[in-house]
């Protein structure tokens, strides 16, 4: 036996990964960001984020910050686009299960430490949860200014002009601001930031919220945060309104009013429903006895199956 | 004193008293206390620390909070009666490497035993507009929450306000305590320590003084 194979056999004979995948000094960096970030509401933490067993996109800021912070008494909720059991979701609440042994739960209210790329859960979150957010691009105003050093100059003299441009010309060309996900916020009346690319009819909750809110965006290396019961306004205009989106149906299939809707094609000649993009609160819904107009469609019963031709 | 009078000092007396027993949950769960005190300031978070017997003045809390938050990437700073003993100079530096260093603007954390003499907060990093997280934490040691003196704190984690009070203090504390969380989103950040708990005060707390 080769060295090499011998240690590569030692390796794997432990067969553990630290708690959590993340060696306990990357942990302490990734800590220290996030109490400076929590210190600096919407302020963005340089943080050295470190590579990650899976691709940027995947998460890998919110990863390391839910690492950073998970403890073995956590429980702890995955969330891709409001659902547990699409890929993104499945594969990092896999990926907890395996490097750190934790509880893991679709129920939002049975959770400790909910991640999640690009929604908020539907029910109200109590003071006791964590809400961790995978982001893209943290900075609210690279897309209207890329030097970093200008950003950041932007950033310490609260020059948010450029930003109310924006939304004005959202107006001046669409009659409406015409900006439906990442939509800007301002937090504690000091530092725009960008809420992750959730849809805006999410932004309300972000208000005094009663979790606390990470944020981690692991190719940019940022963290940032939202402490509990913070204010946190949407940009607007006295004569234009911050305004979330309105669903004119209700869920296809628990009935729910007042909650993000995802479309669903239903087959190749225009058929289709909206149903909850948050997953767990339309099947609690369902289980209470709530019944949508679409739950009993032929066309919603044949999801998944094949239809003979 | 030197490095080598240090150990020498320690000599045959006392030997280095052991860090955590679980080095990775216990300063995880350390870490969620104070996450949780900096997201609620004022509020107060018990932090267990059973197994650490450090060296005086250092107390069991704050021991626990130097082992989870210090290593070799940040500068640690002193107050007299901790850089006067040797003893805690290689506790810490054995089980955190934090380098140690004699002027408070430098330093990345500092450690007050005697709170009642401490340096002005104006005396820390305060960090720059461009990168406001470079200021300096302090930790304060041997705080009692029950203290008389109390102000009232309102903003960012705090749902309207809330009552706190914590000493021994220096009589000017919240004065520059209050200057300190003016010119936000500089300013340094404090944590008390007190014998089982801690509590926080982050900058962007507003601080109103309670007449007493």
């Amino acid at each position: 036996m080769t060295d090499t194979a011998r240690i590569q056999d030692s390796i794997h004979e432990q067969d553990e990964y630290n708690f959590a995948y993340l060696d306990e000094q990357t942990k302490r960096m990734i800590r220290r960001a996030i109490l400076k970030g929590i210190a600096i509401p919407g302020y963005q933490v340089p943080f050295a984020s470190r590579e990650m067993p899976m691709p940027y996109g995947w998460g890998t800021g919110g990863v390391q910050v839910t690492a950073a912070i998970l403890g073995r008494n956590d429980c702890l909720k995955m969330i891709d686009q409001g659902s547990d059991d699409t890929t993104n979701a499945v594969s990092l609440r896999g990926f907890f299960e395996k490097t750190a042994g934790v509880r893991t739960t679709c129920e939002t209210a049975e959770a400790t430490i909910i991640q999640t790329r690009h929604r908020i859960p539907e029910k109200p979150l109590t003071g006791e949860q964590i809400l961790v957010f995978q982001v893209p691009i943290p900075e609210p105003l690279r897309f209207l200014e890329p030097r970093e050093t200008e950003t950041r100059k932007m950033h310490a003299l609260e020059d948010y002009g450029l930003m109310h441009v924006k939304l004005y010309e959202d107006i001046a060309r669409n009659g409406h601001i015409a900006t439906t996900y990442a939509y800007p916020v301002k937090v504690n009346d000091r530092y725009v930031m960008d809420p992750s690319p959730t849809p805006k009819f999410d932004n309300p909750k972000i208000d005094r919220m009663a979790a606390l809110q990470l944020y981690g965006a692991g190719r940019e290396k940022r963290i940032y945060a939202i402490p509990p019961h913070t204010k946190v306004r949407s940009l607007d205009f006295e004569d234009y309104p911050f305004e979330i989106q309105q669903f004119d149906k209700p869920c296809g299939l628990c009935g729910a009013d007042n909650v993000y809707l995802d479309e669903v094609i239903l087959d190749d000649e225009g058929g289709r429903m909206f149903v909850c993009s948050d997953s767990d609160y339309c099947e609690e819904r369902r289980a209470q006895g709530h019944l949508g107009p679409m739950a009993a469609d032929p066309a919603a019963a044949r999801i998944g199956t094949k239809e003979p031709a | 004193m030197t490095a080598k009078q240090d150990t020498q000092s320690l000599g045959a007396k006392a030997p280095l008293a052991a860090g955590f027993r679980d080095p990775v949950h216990d300063a995880q769960a350390c870490f969620r206390a104070v996450m949780n005190a900096m997201a609620r300031p004022g509020s107060r978070q018990p932090v267990g620390a059973p197994d650490l017997t450090p060296p005086a003045p250092l107390t069991p809390v704050a021991a626990a909070l130097a082992l989870t938050l210090l290593d070799y990437d940040t500068p640690l700073w002193l107050d007299k009666p901790l850089m006067a003993s040797g003893a805690v100079k290689a506790f810490l530096r054995f089980h955190t490497g934090a380098p140690i260093v004699s002027e408070p603007v430098e330093a990345a954390f500092a450690l007050v035993s005697s709170p009642g003499q401490m340096v002005p907060l104006a005396g820390f990093n305060q960090g720059s507009a461009e990168y406001p997280d470079s200021s300096a934490t302090v930790i304060l040691l041997g705080q009692d929450f029950q203290a008389a003196q109390t102000v009232t704190l309102s903003g960012p984690g705090i749902e309207n306000s809330t009552v706190f009070s914590t000493g021994p203090l220096p009589p000017v504390f919240w004065e520059q305590a209050v200057a300190n969380s003016r010119q936000f989103p500089r300013g340094i950040d404090l944590i008390f320590a007190g014998s089982s708990d801690i509590a926080a005060l982050p900058r962007s707390t507003r601080i109103l003084p309670t007449e007493a």
